[in-house]
């Protein structure tokens, strides 16, 4: 971490603020990933991760603030730097979101070809090779209407790691998946991580998390309330509002036993 | 009234009144055409457009199927075609026929409707799509033409049928301008065999025809384009 600090990180948010519908949906979140790192967003329902997360690639375009990649302010107003952004940080939705008309094989190869200008012959062997990476090579003629929702998942995982992001933006990658399906999910991401790609995800899943952060971020109404390790928020006597809050999901979701474990860290 | 003789005249009046096919065929093609040509960029930008577009869209589709094609055939033929193709510019173009005035008023109309069929089709995908597309670095443009539109069309097809066959009857208003389609040609050989039940028995078996037809030959191409397991309300 000593070291990260000297570097510019992959991507720094400063001071993002979104109010919808009257909302104040962020206030002033500020956050930087360096090269590397995995940072996990937790906190309750309505807290605003989806919109930090869809601030970050302005899918949801902030109101104040500003984002910066690799050092580089992105200027939100230009159509051609937003596009040139969004290659450069892959995204994973709760839903998934594959194109339904296209095949496996084609969700991956359709951005190459369309953004990336290559030629359908090096985009479908790059797919392939993206799709064999999380497992699913025998599967690439597949639709998403014959996958499984875990497959579902690797599909859009490959498809975003196939245009070679610089940072993986997650949210809630396994909360729409039963429950025998998160594992192979979880899996590929563990993967990534360890081979250094820098992410921040948005997760239910505490024990898994804690395993794989280096950072968790809580937030609450819009604002991080506290950030550190995993260790130090989860720890029985910190008294944290992380531990708090991991305490009920573990009693809700009934993987007590699981997760107590972990928050035991 | 004697049959013998009535389908002697249908039989003798045949060749004359498939004649009037050509036409009505080349009327519903071209319109269908021109509707699939206009009603697509109209449906994209009646949803994706800033709100003075969206509201110009909406007026469009409000005059063509607020005015009847009747009264439309009129004021194209008699009223602005015949003044545009009066000036230097046009001249010599065929503005002043009447079957390019049938085409433009059916596709006109038709591209009105069909735009609602792509609209009421783009808006019943999932917006995550778009969303995903976006966050692989597509530009809007991209991300319509290759992931929404694809999927649209597909959906409209059934819409596209019922269209279809609502163009099919709506083409014989034609003959009111001149258009020697199948209507116009069974009037005039019923007035002058004096045979009219008959006549319009056989106007109405072959416009019949026309409408299963097409109807058949969108359905094969419906289920020719089909996503494997897609249904209607999305994959499960
Ligand atoms: N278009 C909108 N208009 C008004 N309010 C909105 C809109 N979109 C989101 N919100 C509100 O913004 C807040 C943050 O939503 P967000 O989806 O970011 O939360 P979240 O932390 O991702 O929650 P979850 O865990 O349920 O996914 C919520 O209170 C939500 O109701
Ligand atoms: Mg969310």
């Amino acid at each position: 971490m000593a070291v990260e600090l000297e570097t510019t990180p992959v991507l720094e948010a400063r001071a993002l603020g979104k109010t919808l519908g009257g909302n104040r949906v962020l206030d002033a979140v500020s956050l930087a990933l360096p090269k590397g790192c995995v940072k996990v967003l937790i906190g309750p329902s309505g807290a605003g991760k989806s919109t930090l997360l869809q601030c970050l690639n302005f899918l949801i375009p902030p109101d104040s603030g500003t984002i910066s990649l690799e050092g580089r302010e992105v200027n939100a107003k230009s159509k051609r730097e937003l596009c040139a952004l969004r290659q450069q940080v892959g995204m994973i939705f709760q839903d998934f979101n594959l194109f339904d008309h296209l095949s496996a094989l084609e969700n991956v190869r359709v951005a190459l070809m369309k953004v990336k200008g290559m030629s359908k012959l090096d985009a479908g062997e790059l797919a392939l090779a993206e799709l064999a990476r999380v497992g699913l090579a025998d599967k690439a003629a597949l639709y998403p209407a014959n996958l499984s929702g875990g497959q579902k998942q690797r599909v859009a995982i490959a498809r975003a790691l196939a245009m070679d992001p610089k940072v993986m933006l997650l949210d809630e990658p396994t909360s729409a998946l039963d429950p025998e399906l998160i594992g192979e999910v979880l899996a590929v991401i563990r993967d990534l991580a360890q081979n250094g790609m820098t992410m921040i995800m948005a997760t239910h899943q505490i024990s898994f998390s804690a395993s794989l952060a280096d950072e968790f971020l809580f937030m609450e109404k819009g604002r991080v309330i506290e950030a550190g390790s995993p260790a130090e928020l989860l720890r029985r006597d910190s008294g944290s509002r992380t531990k708090a809050f991991c305490a009920k999901i573990s009693e809700l979701t009934g993987e007590a036993d699981d997760m107590g474990g972990e928050c035991k860290v | 009234m004697d049959f013998t003789l009535a389908y002697n005249a249908a039989h003798e009046a045949l060749p004359y009144m498939l004649g009037g096919v050509v036409w009505t065929v080349g009327l519903i093609v071209g319109a269908m055409l021109l509707g699939l040509a206009f009603g697509v960029p109209l449906a994209v930008l009646h949803v994706y457009g800033p709100w003075p577009v969206r509201r110009a869209v909406s007026t469009y589709v409000w005059l063509f199927r607020g005015i009847p094609i009747l009264v439309q055939m009129y004021i194209f033929y008699f009223g602005l075609l015949a003044w545009l193709s009066g000036l230097p510019l046009f001249a010599g173009l065929g503005l002043d026929s009447p079957f390019v005035a049938a085409v433009l008023v059916l596709g006109l109309t038709s591209s009105a409707y069909q735009s609602q069929i792509f609209r009421g089709a783009i808006q019943s995908l999932h917006a995550g799509q778009l969303k995903a597309a976006r966050a692989l670095g597509m530009t809007d443009a991209q991300a319509i033409r290759s992931i929404i539109l694809p999927q649209a069309l597909r959906l409209s097809i059934p819409g596209w049928s019922n269209e279809y066959s609502i163009l099919l009857k709506d083409s014989a208003l034609a003959f009111t301008i001149g258009v020697v389609e199948i209507m116009a040609r069974m009037r005039a050989i019923a007035s002058t065999t004096h045979e009219p039940v008959s006549m319009t028995f056989l106007a109405g078996i072959i416009f019949f025809v026309l409408t299963w037809v097409g109807v058949k030959a969108l359905n094969i191409l419906e289920s020719r384009v089909r996503i494997a397991g897609y249904t209607r309300q999305g994959a499960a």
